[in-house]
């Protein structure tokens, strides 16, 4: 079977399945919404078609699985907010369709040959640094729960951090693999930029108050420079960094002092600041094995009240974790795993450095976000705002998710077009 | 490079396995506690979605605990309705929201909510899961008689104290009221502990969640002579012929007791035999037994009683209290007799505490021959689909004192109803048999009075103890007489006019 027909069957899969936990949400739920609630699995499914048919057309040869298995954490994902919230999950659909349309665009315009992004990775440093910049500046930008990650224009509202992340991870390739060599003797006067990184990171930290951004970024960039100069001393010497300048904002950042004692002991104040992370324990504890069932889970209180808040955007892990316990949830992150699999499998089989560093920074980037999010609702890290890909509410986030998957795709294209997988 | 990003790659891969670690720890392994946590908002919603049994009275048409189904957000939740309000509120207790609860709602909770139903196989939890099956709990059905428990609750009429009513050959418990009472209604909303703390009555604190029957702990006075007694009798020493000579007191430690605080009362009844002395309760006589039988003896009848343990019953073990000797606050088991005033002890002072179910389980010990039964609350208990579950049987806690000796004892408080202290018990057609107490708190002339006895005399079917707070007359006027209704509604006989 070629690459294309078994995304095909794939996605067919992942269609029964999507459909499948529609219907078990309306069959849940039947006194609270309408059949027309199927009819978004049609329409999913329908969009995904549309995804493949461009995959089809532009990258013939790329990995099949990769397609497929984000459709399913957007399928699981717009289950679980059309189940707490049917007009967030008519929203976030847009943004899905949105997103497939950027998704197709970047395919098409870069299917000849995308490593021409190369020669402009410093214009994709600058927007990096640019988009990162954006939620400090006045008037735009916006705090939400704390943290400034948001760009208001209008009633447009975005969060650029996550575009700001694939520039990075653009900009990275093409720089590491330009400055490898020299990177890897090691000489003092060569690690500039990386202090740079490193600062950067830091007024990240400082200008968001968000640990999970500044960690991500960071994160992303070690794993990448490890990756072009093989010397695990950097690494070493990164994270000291990181962790020795995120203790000394920690000193003087209320708020991350305030997200550390939480993550030790959240009963400490669980009326107050603990509340939503012990509720979120709750929640996954009350999955169990097997869970409640999609639309059967507990989130409203007895008056029809929000038990956990942010549910659908930091805390959906949560609400999922409830409703197919922890054989679904086990899954979930099983698929994960799967994609981050075929995401660095792709990096291996890609020829040449840029590729090679691209495909493995973006994987890497979204196991590390997965991780990040997902360890502090588990409370194996501090807690931080930011989204489980593919699966959170949150426009930017599924559009970048989407660019990530394309770039991803593009070079498994190319590897496969020589290896004529 | 192929090296590197295969190690970054197990790296990312641990990452995302540590992530079902995680999980696993959380669903699996935490869980449960993280469960039984009283803030876990999701089981408190949780528990509204299970249509908890019902409680019913022994006649099982009176609805004690019911619930109202009512639809929010696309979820049935039943919400707890107590329909007799505060009648049963010390023995039902309440379940709320906040995951707090008391009485059988919290000791029977496994029952109420058929979880103990778990042993089901796992795929017929997971049908009903997927058909989506309301939770059903088991109805418990109660041995209290709704009509004689309204009747004590009106005798007492917002007093302080309580009253227990048993069947003294199976240990059912007919009656069981505590005064003041609370609406166990209140907790559904907000505020109700503090609702309740308003609650006020003739005794500082009012306490109204206080179960008094089975916690409260009382001097019991001269109720506590039928325990001497059966050590006197049990024994053989002593028979209802034996002879002693009353002068009014008796002589403790080179010390006058006196018969009466008030000195101005008959200083003496001179000759009498032991009908007599219990007949019309008299002290010195039972001080004399106390100081010939020790302290040891006196405790060692009380402990066959059930003294000196909590009497089994279904209400959570946090709502009962031991009777016996007090200390400090605390229960004292002595082991010397010199620790004890024997005289004092044998009618029914030194440290004595005891409550009203304690006095209960005495009367009824006598009136079955001398075998203690385990008081039990719950008749039956019945799942959803009619099939009984758990019956409750008699069972023995031991026996007390000699089937003679229950006789003797059965003659001596007939004598006291006949024409001794408790003539205010008397029904007319029933031959009742009783004691009262009477104990001073402290505070000249106020008292805490007691009652305890049963009918008919000839064929005991109930045994009933009445304990007062804070009265002004004796147990044989203010205990004894809220008695007779008691007992009068549980025999059936016509009941008269009730005193207030």
């Amino acid at each position: 079977m070629s690459a294309r027909n078994r995304e095909l069957a794939n996605l067919l899969a992942v269609g029964v399945l999507t459909g499948l936990g529609f219907a078990s949400v309306y069959i849940a739920r039947q006194s609270e919404i309408s059949t027309g609630s199927l009819s978004y699995a049609g329409f999913f499914f329908g969009l995904y078609l549309v995804a493949h048919a461009v995959c089809r057309f532009t990258i013939p040869y790329a990995d099949p699985y990769l397609l497929p298995m984000a459709a399913l954490l957007t399928g699981i994902g717009l289950t679980a907010i059309y189940r707490l919230d049917p007009e967030d999950a008519f929203r976030q659909g847009r943004w899905i369709a949105i997103s497939v349309v950027f998704f197709a665009a970047i395919l098409l315009l870069l299917r000849r040959d995308y490593r021409r992004l190369e020669s402009y990775k410093y214009l994709f440093g600058l927007g990096a640094l640019v988009l990162l910049a954006l939620p400090a500046l006045p008037g735009i930008g916006e705090t939400v729960n704390g943290a400034r990650l948001w760009v208001r224009v209008g009633a447009f509202q975005f969060q650029p951090g996550e575009l700001a992340k694939l520039m990075l991870i653009v900009f990275l390739a093409g720089y590491l693999r330009e400055k490898r060599e020299v990177l890897a003797q090691g000489r003092l006067k060569d690690f500039g930029p990386l202090l740079l990184i490193w600062g950067g990171a830091m007024l990240v930290l400082v200008q968001t108050n968000d640990l999970g951004s500044a960690l991500l970024y960071f994160g992303i960039f070690l794993g990448m420079l490890y990756v072009a100069t093989g010397r695990l001393a950097f690494v070493i010497a990164g994270l000291a960094l990181f962790l020795g300048g995120s203790y000394a904002v920690y000193t003087f950042v209320p708020r991350v002092q305030d997200r550390v004692s939480i993550w030790l002991d959240p009963w400490k104040d669980a009326q107050g600041a603990g509340y939503q992370i012990i509720q979120s324990s709750y929640s996954i504890a009350s999955g169990g094995f097997g869970g409640t069932g999609f639309g059967r889970g507990t989130f409203t209180g007895t008056g029809g009240d929000q038990v956990i808040p942010f549910l659908n955007t930091d805390f959906i892990y949560s609400a999922i974790a409830q409703e197919v316990g922890l054989v679904g949830a086990s899954a979930l992150l099983l698929v994960y795993m799967l994609f981050v699999v075929r995401g660095f499998r792709t990096a291996l089989l890609a020829d040449d450095g840029f590729s090679k560093l691209l495909a493995a920074g973006l994987t890497f980037g979204f196991a590390l976000q997965t991780f990040i999010i997902l360890g502090g609702i588990l409370r194996l890290i501090p807690l931080t705002g930011i989204t489980l890909p593919f699966v959170s509410y949150g426009g930017s986030s599924v559009l970048a998710n989407f660019a990530l998957l394309g770039g991803i795709l593009l070079v498994s294209n190319r590897a496969g077009a020589r290896g004529g997988a | 490079m192929n090296k590197q990003i295969t190690r970054l790659a197990v790296t990312g891969v641990a990452l995302i396995g540590a992530l079902i670690v995680a999980t696993t720890y959380w669903q699996a392994w935490a869980a449960p506690d993280l469960q039984d946590r009283q803030d876990n908002a999701i089981q408190r919603v949780a528990q509204f979605t299970v249509k908890r049994g019902r409680i019913l009275a022994s006649d099982r048409r009176t609805v004690v605990a019911g619930n109202e189904a009512r639809r929010v957000s696309g979820k049935t939740f039943y919400f707890r309705r107590y329909p007799q309000r505060g009648l049963f509120a010390h023995v039902v207790g309440y379940s709320n929201e906040a995951r707090s609860r008391a009485g059988l709602e919290q000791s029977q909770n496994d029952y109420l909510t058929a979880a103990n139903e778990n042993l089901g196989t796992v795929l017929d939890s997971t049908l009903d899961r997927i058909r989506g099956t309301t939770v059903e709990g088991n109805d418990l059905v109660l041995t209290l008689d709704a009509r004689a428990q309204r009747v004590a609750r009106d005798v007492l009429g917002g007093r302080c104290g309580a009253i227990v009513a048993l069947e003294p050959r199976t240990g059912r418990v007919l009656v069981l009221v505590s005064s003041p009472s609370y609406d166990p209604n209140v907790f559904q909303g907000k505020n109700g502990l503090a609702r309740v703390g308003r609650i006020r009555a003739d005794c500082k604190p009012a306490n109204a969640l206080y179960n008094r029957a089975t916690s409260g702990l009382y001097a019991p006075g001269s109720t506590f002579k039928v325990v001497t007694a059966s050590a006197a009798l049990d024994g053989g020493r002593y028979t209802l012929e034996s002879k002693f000579d009353d002068p009014g007191f008796c002589v403790e430690y080179g010390r006058r007791v006196y018969n009466y605080f008030d000195q101005t009362l008959p200083s003496g009844y001179g000759r009498v035999d032991f009908l007599d002395a219990m007949q019309f309760s008299i002290n010195s006589v039972f001080c004399n037994i106390g100081k010939r039988l020790g302290p040891l003896a006196v405790l060692d009848s009380a402990r066959r009683f059930g003294f000196f343990a909590k009497p089994p019953l279904e209400t959570p073990e946090a709502e009962r209290r031991a009777s016996g000797l007090y200390d400090r606050g605390r229960l004292f088991r002595p082991k010397d007799p010199s620790d004890v005033d024997p005289g004092r002890l044998a009618f029914g002072q030194e440290r004595l505490l005891v409550t009203p179910l304690q006095m209960a389980m005495v009367a009824a010990a006598v009136a079955a021959g001398g075998t203690v039964l385990e008081p039990h609350v719950i008749d039956r208990i019945v799942s959803p689909g009619g099939r009984t579950v758990l019956e409750s049987e008699p069972k023995a806690l031991g026996r007390a004192i000699e089937r003679s000796t229950a006789a003797d004892l059965t003659t001596m408080m007939k004598a006291v109803v006949a024409g001794g202290t408790a003539t205010a018990a008397q029904i007319p057609g029933v031959v009742v048999a009783g004691k009262t107490g009477t104990a001073e708190t402290g505070v000249r002339g106020v008292n805490t009075t007691s009652f305890i006895g049963f009918a008919p005399a000839g064929a005991p079917r109930v045994a009933i103890a009445v304990i007062l707070e804070n009265q002004r007359g004796t147990g044989g006027k203010t205990a004894a007489p809220l008695a007779r209704p008691v007992l009068q509604a549980l025999l059936g006989t016509t009941s008269n006019s009730v005193e207030g």
